[in-house]
Protein backbone atom coordinates (compact mmCIF):
# COMPACT_ATOMS: atom_id res chain seq x y z
CA UNK A 1 0.00 0.00 0.00
CA UNK A 2 1.61 3.20 -1.04
CA UNK A 3 1.81 5.60 1.84
CA UNK A 4 2.80 9.65 1.66
CA UNK A 5 6.22 10.12 1.79
CA UNK A 6 7.75 12.59 4.17
CA UNK A 7 10.96 14.04 4.33
CA UNK A 8 13.13 14.63 7.48
CA UNK A 9 15.28 17.48 7.41
CA UNK A 10 17.96 15.61 5.56
CA UNK A 11 15.80 15.39 2.65
CA UNK A 12 16.20 11.69 3.28
CA UNK A 13 12.65 10.20 3.04
CA UNK A 14 10.81 8.83 5.78
CA UNK A 15 7.93 6.47 6.38
CA UNK A 16 5.74 6.40 9.18
CA UNK A 17 5.56 3.24 11.31
CA UNK A 18 5.60 -0.25 9.76
CA UNK A 19 7.00 0.92 6.35
CA UNK A 20 10.37 1.43 5.07
CA UNK A 21 11.33 3.75 1.71
CA UNK A 22 12.22 2.46 -1.52
CA UNK A 23 13.18 4.27 -3.83
CA UNK A 24 14.34 4.06 -8.14
CA UNK A 25 18.22 4.52 -8.88
CA UNK A 26 18.97 7.88 -10.79
CA UNK A 27 20.24 5.74 -13.50
CA UNK A 28 16.91 4.69 -14.88
CA UNK A 29 14.76 7.92 -13.97
CA UNK A 30 17.20 10.29 -15.51
CA UNK A 31 18.51 11.63 -12.09
CA UNK A 32 15.53 12.06 -10.41
CA UNK A 33 14.96 9.45 -7.13
CA UNK A 34 11.60 8.35 -6.97
CA UNK A 35 10.74 6.75 -3.76
CA UNK A 36 7.47 5.49 -2.01
CA UNK A 37 6.73 3.49 0.77
CA UNK A 38 6.36 -0.24 1.22
CA UNK A 39 5.34 -2.56 3.63
CA UNK A 40 8.45 -3.45 5.91
CA UNK A 41 6.77 -7.33 5.93
CA UNK A 42 8.32 -7.65 2.25
CA UNK A 43 12.09 -7.79 3.42
CA UNK A 44 13.19 -11.08 2.57
CA UNK A 45 11.92 -10.87 -1.40
CA UNK A 46 13.72 -7.65 -1.62
CA UNK A 47 16.84 -7.64 -0.40
CA UNK A 48 19.34 -9.22 -3.07
CA UNK A 49 22.56 -10.33 -1.83
CA UNK A 50 23.96 -10.99 -5.13
CA UNK A 51 23.34 -8.40 -7.56
CA UNK A 52 24.46 -9.43 -10.95
CA UNK A 53 27.75 -8.14 -12.15
CA UNK A 54 25.96 -6.18 -15.01
CA UNK A 55 23.41 -4.43 -12.56
CA UNK A 56 26.28 -2.73 -10.32
CA UNK A 57 27.71 0.72 -10.79
CA UNK A 58 31.17 1.46 -10.97
CA UNK A 59 31.70 2.24 -7.70
CA UNK A 60 30.56 -0.71 -6.70
CA UNK A 61 32.71 -3.20 -8.67
CA UNK A 62 36.09 -4.94 -7.54
CA UNK A 63 39.17 -4.14 -9.63
CA UNK A 64 39.41 -7.93 -10.39
CA UNK A 65 35.78 -7.59 -11.75
CA UNK A 66 36.94 -4.52 -13.44
CA UNK A 67 37.99 -5.94 -17.15
CA UNK A 68 34.83 -8.00 -17.59
CA UNK A 69 32.21 -5.33 -16.68
CA UNK A 70 33.56 -2.55 -19.43
CA UNK A 71 33.03 -5.89 -21.49
CA UNK A 72 29.94 -5.99 -20.65
CA UNK A 73 28.88 -2.57 -21.04
CA UNK A 74 26.32 -1.44 -24.22
CA UNK A 75 28.49 -0.86 -26.89
CA UNK A 76 25.71 -0.25 -29.55
CA UNK A 77 25.25 2.76 -31.00
CA UNK A 78 22.05 3.07 -28.89
CA UNK A 79 23.50 2.28 -26.03
CA UNK A 80 25.79 5.07 -26.50
CA UNK A 81 23.50 7.61 -27.16
CA UNK A 82 21.46 6.46 -24.02
CA UNK A 83 24.65 6.72 -22.24
CA UNK A 84 24.95 10.62 -23.48
CA UNK A 85 21.60 10.90 -22.53
CA UNK A 86 21.16 10.00 -19.21
CA UNK A 87 24.92 11.92 -18.75
CA UNK A 88 22.94 14.90 -19.76
CA UNK A 89 20.17 14.87 -17.67
CA UNK A 90 21.85 14.03 -14.67
CA UNK A 91 24.06 17.10 -15.21
CA UNK A 92 20.54 19.36 -16.42
CA UNK A 93 18.49 17.76 -13.39
CA UNK A 94 21.73 18.16 -10.24
CA UNK A 95 22.82 21.94 -11.41
CA UNK A 96 20.01 23.92 -13.97
CA UNK A 97 16.89 22.40 -13.61
CA UNK A 98 16.72 23.51 -9.76
CA UNK A 99 14.55 26.03 -7.85
CA UNK A 100 17.16 28.59 -7.55
CA UNK A 101 19.92 27.64 -10.47
CA UNK A 102 22.86 29.67 -10.42
CA UNK A 103 25.62 31.11 -12.96
CA UNK A 104 27.56 27.61 -12.03
CA UNK A 105 25.60 25.45 -13.84
CA UNK A 106 26.14 27.24 -17.02
CA UNK A 107 29.90 28.47 -16.46
CA UNK A 108 31.25 24.26 -15.62
CA UNK A 109 29.46 24.17 -19.59
CA UNK A 110 31.50 26.78 -20.79
CA UNK A 111 35.10 25.89 -19.03
CA UNK A 112 34.66 22.48 -20.12
CA UNK A 113 34.20 23.43 -23.72
CA UNK A 114 37.24 25.78 -23.15
CA UNK A 115 39.42 23.04 -21.61
CA UNK A 116 38.57 20.58 -24.73
CA UNK A 117 39.18 23.33 -27.11
CA UNK A 118 42.88 24.52 -25.32
CA UNK A 119 43.48 20.11 -25.94
CA UNK A 120 42.70 19.90 -29.23
CA UNK A 121 44.60 22.98 -30.14
CA UNK A 122 47.81 21.90 -28.01
CA UNK A 123 49.52 21.36 -30.81
CA UNK A 124 49.94 24.51 -32.36
CA UNK A 125 50.08 25.89 -28.89
CA UNK A 126 53.21 23.86 -27.88
CA UNK A 127 54.94 26.09 -30.05
CA UNK A 128 53.90 29.80 -28.29
CA UNK A 129 55.10 29.01 -25.25
CA UNK A 130 57.98 31.27 -23.89
CA UNK A 131 60.68 29.42 -23.39
CA UNK A 132 64.49 29.46 -25.23
CA UNK A 133 64.33 25.80 -26.92
CA UNK A 134 61.13 24.38 -28.59
CA UNK B 1 53.80 34.92 -35.92
CA UNK B 2 52.27 35.11 -39.64
CA UNK B 3 51.41 31.83 -39.78
CA UNK B 4 50.43 31.49 -36.19
CA UNK B 5 47.75 34.50 -36.64
CA UNK B 6 45.21 32.78 -39.59
CA UNK B 7 45.87 29.13 -37.92
CA UNK B 8 42.83 29.57 -35.22
CA UNK B 9 40.47 29.93 -38.67
CA UNK B 10 41.61 26.62 -40.03
CA UNK B 11 38.50 23.77 -39.53
CA UNK B 12 39.51 21.87 -36.42
CA UNK B 13 39.72 18.49 -37.80
CA UNK B 14 40.54 15.73 -35.76
CA UNK B 15 42.40 12.64 -37.15
CA UNK B 16 40.81 13.13 -40.18
CA UNK B 17 37.07 13.53 -38.92
CA UNK B 18 35.34 16.65 -39.39
CA UNK B 19 35.16 17.92 -35.47
CA UNK B 20 33.09 21.23 -36.63
CA UNK B 21 30.21 19.50 -36.93
CA UNK B 22 30.37 18.86 -32.86
CA UNK B 23 31.53 22.51 -32.69
CA UNK B 24 28.16 23.48 -34.70
CA UNK B 25 26.27 21.56 -32.60
CA UNK B 26 27.29 22.62 -29.81
CA UNK B 27 25.22 26.09 -28.69
CA UNK B 28 22.55 23.93 -29.33
CA UNK B 29 23.34 21.73 -25.92
CA UNK B 30 22.77 25.44 -24.13
CA UNK B 31 19.21 26.14 -25.11
CA UNK B 32 17.12 23.36 -23.27
CA UNK B 33 13.53 23.41 -23.96
CA UNK B 34 10.82 22.53 -21.46
CA UNK B 35 6.86 21.88 -21.59
CA UNK B 36 6.66 23.27 -17.64
CA UNK B 37 4.54 26.63 -17.60
CA UNK B 38 6.92 27.75 -14.72
CA UNK B 39 10.81 26.31 -15.40
CA UNK B 40 13.80 27.02 -13.73
CA UNK B 41 15.69 30.22 -13.84
CA UNK B 42 17.36 29.52 -17.03
CA UNK B 43 14.80 28.51 -19.10
CA UNK B 44 12.88 31.36 -18.18
CA UNK B 45 15.29 34.12 -18.76
CA UNK B 46 15.96 32.33 -22.44
CA UNK B 47 12.06 32.35 -22.43
CA UNK B 48 12.40 36.17 -21.41
CA UNK B 49 14.47 36.79 -24.01
CA UNK B 50 13.21 35.05 -26.51
CA UNK B 51 9.80 36.50 -26.47
CA UNK B 52 11.51 39.87 -26.38
CA UNK B 53 13.38 40.08 -29.81
CA UNK B 54 10.46 38.42 -31.42
CA UNK B 55 7.98 41.14 -30.32
CA UNK B 56 10.34 43.51 -31.58
CA UNK B 57 10.89 41.89 -34.88
CA UNK B 58 8.06 40.17 -35.88
CA UNK B 59 5.71 43.03 -35.53
CA UNK B 60 6.18 44.97 -38.53
CA UNK B 61 5.34 41.97 -40.85
CA UNK B 62 1.88 40.99 -41.46
CA UNK B 63 0.22 37.55 -41.08
CA UNK B 64 1.95 35.89 -44.18
CA UNK B 65 5.72 37.24 -43.03
CA UNK B 66 4.78 36.06 -39.34
CA UNK B 67 4.69 32.32 -40.78
CA UNK B 68 8.96 32.96 -40.81
CA UNK B 69 9.26 33.87 -37.04
CA UNK B 70 10.45 30.31 -36.25
CA UNK B 71 13.32 30.52 -38.76
CA UNK B 72 14.13 34.17 -38.18
CA UNK B 73 14.28 33.45 -34.42
CA UNK B 74 16.35 30.20 -34.70
CA UNK B 75 18.56 32.12 -36.95
CA UNK B 76 19.35 35.12 -34.64
CA UNK B 77 19.95 32.93 -31.67
CA UNK B 78 22.33 30.23 -33.77
CA UNK B 79 24.27 33.51 -34.84
CA UNK B 80 24.40 35.18 -31.33
CA UNK B 81 24.89 31.83 -29.45
CA UNK B 82 27.73 31.00 -31.87
CA UNK B 83 29.17 34.48 -31.59
CA UNK B 84 29.66 34.88 -28.33
CA UNK B 85 30.80 31.47 -27.52
CA UNK B 86 33.57 32.61 -30.07
CA UNK B 87 35.20 34.81 -27.56
CA UNK B 88 35.98 32.28 -25.28
CA UNK B 89 39.95 31.78 -25.18
CA UNK B 90 40.58 28.82 -27.91
CA UNK B 91 37.48 27.72 -29.47
CA UNK B 92 36.40 28.10 -32.96
CA UNK B 93 33.82 30.13 -34.40
CA UNK B 94 31.67 28.88 -37.33
CA UNK B 95 30.92 32.09 -38.69
CA UNK B 96 34.26 33.31 -39.58
CA UNK B 97 34.20 30.92 -42.29
CA UNK B 98 32.38 32.48 -45.20
CA UNK B 99 31.27 28.93 -46.76
CA UNK B 100 28.83 29.08 -43.82
CA UNK B 101 27.71 32.40 -44.16
CA UNK B 102 26.65 32.42 -47.86
CA UNK B 103 24.72 29.26 -46.80
CA UNK B 104 22.89 31.35 -44.14
CA UNK B 105 22.24 33.93 -46.42
CA UNK B 106 21.66 32.58 -49.88
CA UNK B 107 18.81 30.60 -49.10
CA UNK B 108 17.05 33.44 -47.19
CA UNK B 109 17.87 35.71 -49.43
CA UNK B 110 16.82 33.74 -52.30
CA UNK B 111 13.62 32.30 -50.25
CA UNK B 112 12.35 36.02 -49.18
CA UNK B 113 12.84 36.81 -52.94
CA UNK B 114 11.13 34.21 -54.42
CA UNK B 115 8.25 34.15 -52.31
CA UNK B 116 8.05 37.92 -53.85
CA UNK B 117 8.25 36.89 -57.36
CA UNK B 118 5.87 34.39 -56.81
CA UNK B 119 2.91 36.07 -54.97
CA UNK B 120 3.40 39.86 -56.05
CA UNK B 121 4.87 39.54 -59.26
CA UNK B 122 4.13 43.00 -60.33
CA UNK B 123 4.89 44.49 -57.17
CA UNK B 124 8.56 42.83 -57.02
CA UNK B 125 8.95 44.11 -60.33
CA UNK B 126 8.60 47.64 -59.17
CA UNK B 127 10.97 47.18 -56.83
CA UNK B 128 13.60 47.84 -59.87
CA UNK B 129 12.62 51.19 -60.62
CA UNK B 130 12.36 53.55 -57.77
CA UNK B 131 9.43 56.02 -58.00
CA UNK B 132 9.58 59.79 -59.67
CA UNK B 133 13.22 59.08 -61.63
CA UNK B 134 13.32 60.88 -64.87
CA UNK B 135 13.21 59.00 -68.19
CA UNK B 136 16.15 58.63 -69.61
CA UNK B 137 17.66 57.25 -66.43
CA UNK B 138 15.48 54.40 -66.42
CA UNK B 139 17.48 51.89 -68.25
CA UNK B 140 20.72 52.56 -66.18
CA UNK B 141 18.56 52.64 -62.73
CA UNK B 142 17.21 49.51 -63.61
CA UNK B 143 20.68 47.69 -63.97
CA UNK B 144 21.97 49.20 -61.08
CA UNK B 145 18.65 48.25 -58.91
CA UNK B 146 19.33 44.52 -60.61
CA UNK B 147 22.56 44.54 -59.79
CA UNK B 148 21.86 45.76 -55.46
CA UNK B 149 19.49 43.37 -55.74
CA UNK B 150 21.68 40.36 -56.16
CA UNK B 151 24.51 41.69 -54.07
CA UNK B 152 22.31 41.31 -51.21
CA UNK B 153 23.22 37.56 -50.22
CA UNK B 154 26.83 38.56 -50.74
CA UNK B 155 26.94 41.40 -48.51
CA UNK B 156 24.86 39.35 -46.01
CA UNK B 157 27.81 36.76 -45.59
CA UNK B 158 30.85 38.98 -46.53
CA UNK B 159 29.56 41.57 -43.58
CA UNK B 160 29.02 38.72 -40.50
CA UNK B 161 32.56 37.37 -41.57
CA UNK B 162 34.57 39.82 -42.55
CA UNK B 163 33.29 41.69 -38.64
CA UNK B 164 33.51 38.42 -36.65
CA UNK B 165 37.37 37.83 -38.33
CA UNK B 166 38.24 41.16 -37.86
CA UNK B 167 37.38 41.34 -34.09
CA UNK B 168 38.80 37.66 -33.30
CA UNK B 169 42.37 38.87 -35.48
CA UNK B 170 42.65 42.29 -33.49
CA UNK B 171 42.55 40.51 -30.52
CA UNK B 172 44.89 38.15 -31.48
CA UNK B 173 47.47 40.93 -32.10
CA UNK B 174 47.04 43.29 -29.52
CA UNK B 175 46.93 40.41 -26.81
CA UNK B 176 50.69 39.26 -28.48
CA UNK B 177 51.77 43.17 -28.63
CA UNK B 178 50.57 43.55 -24.96
CA UNK B 179 52.39 40.25 -23.82
CA UNK B 180 55.27 41.20 -26.15
CA UNK B 181 55.71 44.93 -24.42
CA UNK B 182 55.75 43.01 -21.05
CA UNK B 183 59.10 42.77 -21.20
CA UNK B 184 60.16 45.77 -22.53
CA UNK B 185 58.00 48.49 -20.97
CA UNK B 186 55.03 47.92 -18.25
CA UNK B 187 53.52 51.22 -18.91
CA UNK B 188 53.00 50.81 -22.27
CA UNK B 189 51.88 46.93 -21.93
CA UNK B 190 49.36 48.21 -19.65
CA UNK B 191 48.20 50.95 -21.91
CA UNK B 192 47.61 47.92 -24.69
CA UNK B 193 45.97 46.17 -22.03
CA UNK B 194 43.47 48.66 -21.21
CA UNK B 195 42.79 48.65 -25.27
CA UNK B 196 42.34 45.26 -24.84
CA UNK B 197 39.29 44.63 -22.44
CA UNK B 198 38.27 47.95 -24.14
CA UNK B 199 37.84 45.77 -27.75
CA UNK B 200 36.81 42.62 -25.95
CA UNK B 201 33.71 44.63 -24.57
CA UNK B 202 33.57 46.18 -27.95
CA UNK B 203 33.30 42.44 -29.52
CA UNK B 204 31.18 40.73 -27.37
CA UNK B 205 28.61 44.10 -28.64
CA UNK B 206 29.35 43.56 -32.00
CA UNK B 207 29.11 39.41 -31.80
CA UNK B 208 24.89 39.85 -30.21
CA UNK B 209 24.76 43.36 -33.17
CA UNK B 210 25.51 41.31 -35.42
CA UNK B 211 23.50 38.83 -35.34
CA UNK B 212 20.61 41.30 -34.95
CA UNK B 213 21.40 42.64 -37.95
CA UNK B 214 21.50 39.28 -39.91
CA UNK B 215 18.51 38.87 -38.85
CA UNK B 216 16.38 41.86 -39.51
CA UNK B 217 18.04 42.55 -43.10
CA UNK B 218 16.73 39.37 -43.62
CA UNK B 219 13.27 40.19 -41.93
CA UNK B 220 13.68 43.47 -44.40
CA UNK B 221 13.97 41.57 -47.55
CA UNK B 222 10.66 39.51 -46.30
CA UNK B 223 9.03 42.24 -46.06
CA UNK B 224 9.53 43.93 -49.21
CA UNK B 225 8.45 40.31 -50.52
CA UNK B 226 5.02 39.21 -48.81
Amino acid sequence: MNQPLQRSVGGEPVCSQGLRPLCSAERETLGVRECTCISDESDGLLEFCDVPLKEKKLLEVKLGELPSWILMRDFTPSGIAGAFQRGYYRYYNKYVNVKKGSIAGLSMVLAAYVFLNYCRSYKELKHERLRKYH
Amino acid sequence: MNENLFTSFTTPVILGLPLVTLIVLFPSLLFPTSNRLVNNRFVTLQQWMLQLVSKQMMSIHNSKGQTWTLMLMSLILFIGSTNLLGLLPHSFTPTTQLSMNLGMAIPLWAGAVITGFRNKTKASLAHFLPQGTPTPLIPMLVIIETISLFIQPMALAVRLTANITAGHLLIHLIGGATLALMSISTTTALITFTILILLTILEFAVAMIQAYVFTLLVSLYLHDNT
